[in-house]
């Protein structure tokens, strides 16, 4: 066997892009392209007048579009998610307005579209377009939001709740009545930015000779942008090519279809000219999606052994001003489904509420729902473990779910397969946990504060089967696409349906197919983000870029193979059943002298001079597949921390993550999702957050305020992984492009908490920035 | 971002840069790293609506030793500052000051005479230069003058030089050998520029404080010489118990300003901590 997978290849991908050879929107210049620049909305509620009289006036101006102009000749930009069961609020309110009209309802929100010859020009003009602003009463935070009394995002509701949606199994209210104790805690996840290093961007151009469209967009998922075209701007779907070329990382915030990029297809329909927008770092903060922001209020059931044995409460997510293209799933089936995580749960009571303010809208944020659920979670493990006088890690232990394939869980869920008895041990090998302890209780004898966090998480990745997704209200499926197609000269193109902004996704599936068909990897080549180019895919989010689209490789890969074998026996003279293949040859098995190479068959099939009866020339295959269960990675994370109680500063000393994502195809990119991820977690931790103001103005609208964690922030990360495969594909890959971020964020925070315990503080919500650190201290010492 | 429109200018010397900016009056701007200036206009908060490009004026850019002064011309960067042979030699501090300043792209080009023009007050330069007592040399096409450091930051962005004068020069005297300076900052974890920094300059007369200069930036709207803290200092013994008393003194009085990541009372704290360090570190205790 020629054992490509597993091996820890470079990535293809990143010459070029090192060398700043890529060819990202920004980079592509189309003739008579002209320019658009958004004057967006400085308040958070408001009745608006818009005059654009003298903008429109100006010399170099294509046009100045703005709400009133297009109402009723476009649609608005919907969910695509509808909750059932949930009461959900209907898309004639919850769809965006692609131009704010009459009534702006957060600040950034788009309200006229200036189009101008030049970049230059189109940023001087929009500054002469007048807004009048009558302010209204505004409400920013979920919990001003939930009052009675708050100012409505919508005025057609009766409260800002979008959707309620419950999830109950188990008589919950006898096993609280009989647990030793019930612990409950109030908890809040800050909101934070996706903060992508290439912000968004487009190009939309309208050939009107053959009523054809074409979409340069940063897009994680090209054919969902195509069909969301379609639908808003009425053009038949065939007539709607988009291309995501070169993309600069993604992180969730390029899954939603946004106005900007649906009004630049409008804006070329009209002018018959290319419109080109890119996003400023500083709008990505008011323009593009941000994530988190839940306020979480849950009770765990325990006996004093430190068996976990229900749990009821209530989530409350903040949606923004309007739903997001997934955002409804955030806030519910992703949340609620995995919050027992990997702990045997007998009772659960979980209702999660979407709630409306007057901020930017709310998404899929690297986890979406689940960073938060795990967060919770593992709040709780450590303040279950701190009041029964349980060790944290042994706590847990105590908790875990059996190992196995398809583990039922409380909410319905089943793990495709579980073992935390590999995870344990190897996290035993690497991580001195038990010195650690020592080391921390001889710390604070002298007075220094060492804290370790030690969590289990789990993630929900590469959602399916598609029938399952549709049950739960995705408007969409989850299957995958590949085509494998074979070239006269031996040479293969790969085709998917996923989207790589980043991941390292075209070198996986080169290994994929050289190791099913023995072909040196620098035979391959994989093409994806071109709409006209690639069969229907769903693109890349939610960690299904392996464990789906790379089934998808696997699966036509194979195809390919196995039409090679027929076409082999023919020309050896023989039957398929007598054709081995092995490290790209077929031959006979009685006589492994008598061969054919794949290059030789792919020629054969080619010219399609001599094949067999009934058999197709060319040697090309397409798969389309469906996983039969999600992916659930798994993992343990470690994180110590130093706390200056003087100041508040935190110094991580120590991350070590072992993590579970089934079988490893390339253990280099693997341990990189990982480092990745956990950045992302540390950063959500410890600095990022998006503030806004009661009344919705925005505190962090650049990178004056929001800080992204810098590498001198960042430890050393020992990534370790353990492989238990899932029987839900046939790699047996599980996803891994969530979990480090997943974990990390909650591995911080628990390390941070439990360096403060000796001040007596017990939960702490984030940031964990020194001077909320200090204040807790403080606060508490005054209580001493 | 695209800044508004503007006319660029380029000026090969001082006194054409001078001439220039007499013509144009307060619409024109000196353009010198760009790494302040450039930035604001992106985003259009500065608007100047001519630009006079003084980063090719070479006579500007100098460090040179004259007698009990090292002098630094005002076009000097801060990677020159941080790397260079006298003043890691003759005035440490100001090395490490300028090292901690944004990465080396910015240091490359960024300038200590635009920084101090600039009179950011989470900058870098300010505590230290106040610290070390330096004196500014101003130019205009009628005069030259000098202004004592002291005098020097008036409001937040705001320093002492009329819109015609050129910053040419930053005088700093020499550190003696009885004379101890270490400067430290806590940076924002967005922008690396300070929340609270602090710089310290203490003359010791055996193990006793003769004098002391501690200067403060990051929590205040303009950099400032702390005097209560540095009268308390002069005469006492140069150990831990006296810094830990000086810096109940920090900033007493003050109005100190917070953002949401770090509030006033956080700063005001955290100042007096920065300080204890800022003291220890320059006395080796
Ligand atoms: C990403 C980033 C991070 C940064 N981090 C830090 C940091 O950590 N600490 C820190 O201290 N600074 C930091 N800076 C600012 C940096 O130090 C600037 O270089 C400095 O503030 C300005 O110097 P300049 O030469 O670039 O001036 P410019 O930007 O060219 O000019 C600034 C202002 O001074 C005026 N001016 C310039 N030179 C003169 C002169 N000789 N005489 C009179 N007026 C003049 C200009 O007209 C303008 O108004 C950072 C900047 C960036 C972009």
């Amino acid at each position: 066997m020629t054992a490509v997978i597993g091996k820890p290849i470079k990535r293809f991908e990143d010459d070029k892009l090192i060398r700043g050879l890529g060819q990202y929107v920004e980079d592509l210049k189309l003739p008579k392209m002209v320019y658009a620049v958004f004057v967006r909305s400085q308040v958070a509620h408001a009745e608006i007048k818009v005059n654009a009289d003298q903008a429109r006036a100006e010399e170099g101006v294509v046009a100045v579009i703005t709400g009133e102009d297009i109402e009723g000749k476009v649609g608005k930009n919907f969910t695509a998610w509808i909750v059932p069961n949930s009461n959900q609020v209907g898309a004639e309110i919850s769809s965006r307005p692609l131009l704010a009209c009459r009534k702006v309802k957060y600040v950034g929100e788009p309200i006229a579209m200036v189009i101008a010859e030049s970049k230059e020009r189109a940023f001087d003009v929009a500054e002469l377009v007048e807004v009048e602003y009558k302010e209204l009463p505004a409400v920013a935070s979920i919990e001003n939001a939930i009052r009675e009394d708050a100012p409505l995002v919508h005025e057609q509701m009766q409260s800002n709740i979008a959707l309620k949606w419950q999830i109950k199994n188990g008589d919950v209210d006898r096993i609280f009545s009989e647990s030793d104790r019930v612990i409950r805690q109030k908890i809040y996840i800050n909101r934070a930015a996706p903060v992508p290093i290439e912000p968004r961007a487009c190009i939309a151009d309208y050939n009107f000779s053959n009523g054809k469209l074409t979409l340069w967009v940063t897009s994680q998922n090209p054919h969902i942008h195509r069909f969301y075209i379609a639908n808003v701007l009425g053009i038949p779907e065939q007539k709607v090519r988009v291309i995501a070329p070169d993309v600069g990382g993604g992180f969730g915030a390029k899954i939603d279809i946004y106005n900007e990029e649906l009004l630049a297809c409008y804006a070329s329909m009209i002018l018959k000219r290319p419109v080109k927008w890119v996003e400023t770092r500083s709008e990505h903060f008011v323009a593009s999606l941000h994530g988190r922001d839940f306020l979480v209020d849950v009770e765990f059931a325990v006996m004093s052994d430190g068996k976990v044995r229900a749990i009821r409460g209530n989530s409350y997510a903040n949606m923004g001003a309007y739903l997001g293209t997934v955002s409804p799933g955030v806030a519910s089936v992703l949340h609620g489904l995995i919050l027992p995580g990997p702990y045997a749960i007998e009772a659960f009571d979980y209702t999660t509420h979407a709630v409306f303010t007057n901020t930017m809208i709310l998404d899929a944020d690297r986890g979406a729902g689940r960073p938060e659920a795990i967060f919770v979670l593992e709040r709780m493990m450590d303040l279950i473990a701190d009041e029964l006088g349980i060790d944290p890690l042994e706590l847990r232990k105590r908790n875990y779910l059996p190992s196995g394939e398809n583990i039922q869980t409380v909410t319905g869920l089943s793990y495709d397969s579980l073992d935390f008895s590999k995870v344990l041990s190897k996290f035993g090998e690497v991580s001195d946990y038990e010195i650690l302890r020592e080391k921390q209780k001889k710390a604070r004898q002298e007075g220094r504060f060492l804290g370790i966090g030690v969590v289990s998480s789990i993630d929900i990745c590469g959602f399916a089967p598609s029938p399952v997704v549709g049950a739960v209200g995705l408007q969409a499926g989850q299957w995958e696409s590949a085509a494998v197609r074979f070239h006269p000269t031996g040479k293969i193109t790969v085709l998917t349906g996923t989207h790589s902004h980043g991941q390292g996704g075209d070198t996986t599936y080169a290994q994929i197919v050289s190791e099913i068909l023995g072909v040196p990897l620098d035979s391959i080549e994989v093409l994806h983000g071109d709409t006209d180019m690639i069969p229907m895919g769903w693109g890349t989010y939610g960690s299904r870029g392996t464990s789906t689209g790379g089934s998808a490789v696997y699966r036509a890969a194979e195809k390919v193979r196995e039409k090679g074998r027929i076409i082999a026996a023919h020309v050896l003279n023989s039957k398929p059943e007598e054709i081995e293949f092995e490290n790209g040859e077929y031959f006979l098995k009685s006589d492994p002298q008598k061969k054919i190479t794949i290059q030789e068959v792919a020629l054969h099939a080619n010219v399609g001079w001599n094949l067999p009866e009934g058999v197709e020339p060319g040697l090309e295959a397409q798969s389309f597949f469906d996983p039969p269960n999600f992916t659930y990675p798994f993992g343990i994370h470690l994180c110590v921390v130093e706390v200056k109680p003087d100041t508040g500063e935190v110094e991580i000393q120590k991350y070590v993550a072992v993590d579970d994502a089934g079988k490893i195809i390339n253990p280099m990119l693997a341990e990189a999702q990982i480092h990745g991820g956990v950045v992302h977690g540390i950063g959500h931790a410890m600095f990022e957050n998006i503030a806004y103001t009661d009344d919705g103005q925005i505190l962090t609208g650049s990178f004056n305020e929001y800080a992204l964690p810098k590498a001198h922030f960042i430890p050393r990360i020992e990534s370790y992984f353990t492989e238990t495969p899932s029987p839900a594909n046939p790699i047996g890959a599980k996803g891994i492009g969530e979990e480090g971020a997943i974990a990390a964020q909650i591995a911080v925070a628990n390390a941070i908490i439990d360096a403060l315990k000796p001040f007596g503080v017990k939960h702490l919500d984030g940031p964990y920035t020194p001077a909320r650190i200090w204040k807790a201290i403080r606060g508490n010492l005054a209580k001493v | 971002m695209i800044p508004a429109p503007f006319e660029y200018y380029k000026a090969n010397s001082t006194d054409e840069a001078l001439k220039l900016i007499r013509d144009f009056g307060e619409e024109a701007k000196f353009l010198a790293g760009g790494q302040s200036l450039i930035p604001m206009m992106k985003v259009r908060f500065a608007r100047p609506t001519k630009l006079i490009d003084i980063s090719k004026v070479q006579e500007l850019r100098y460090i040179s030793l004259d007698g009990d002064y090292i002098k630094i011309g005002g076009l000097t960067t801060h990677r020159e500052l941080e790397k260079s042979s006298i003043i890691i030699e003759k005035i440490p501090v100001l090395a490490h000051c300028a090292h901690e300043i944004a990465d080396i792209q910015i240091r490359n080009v960024g300038t200590i005479g635009g920084s101090l023009a600039h009179a950011d007050p989470s900058a870098d330069y300010p505590p230290v230069v106040l610290a070390l007592n330096a004196v500014i040399v101003a130019k205009s096409i009628a005069q030259e003058r000098e202004i004592p450091i002291n005098d020097f930051f008036l409001e937040a962005f705001t320093a002492e030089l009329r819109p015609d004068e050129l910053l040419v020069e930053i005088k700093i005297p020499v550190m003696k050998p009885n004379e101890k300076a270490a400067y430290i900052k806590i940076g924002h974890p967005a922008t690396g520029f300070s929340v609270v920094n602090c710089a310290v300059k203490i003359t010791l007369d055996k193990e006793k404080i003769e004098k002391a200069r501690v200067a403060f930036g990051g929590f205040v709207t303009v950099p400032y010489l702390d005097e209560k803290v540095g009268e308390f200092l002069i005469g006492k013994p140069a150990n831990i118990d006296t810094i830990t008393q000086a810096s109940e003194l920090v900033a007493e009085g003050r109005e100190v300003i917070g953002d949401y990541y770090a509030d006033a009372d956080y700063r005001r704290h955290l100042a007096k901590s920065v300080f204890v360090r800022v003291m220890k570190k320059a006395l080796e205790i």
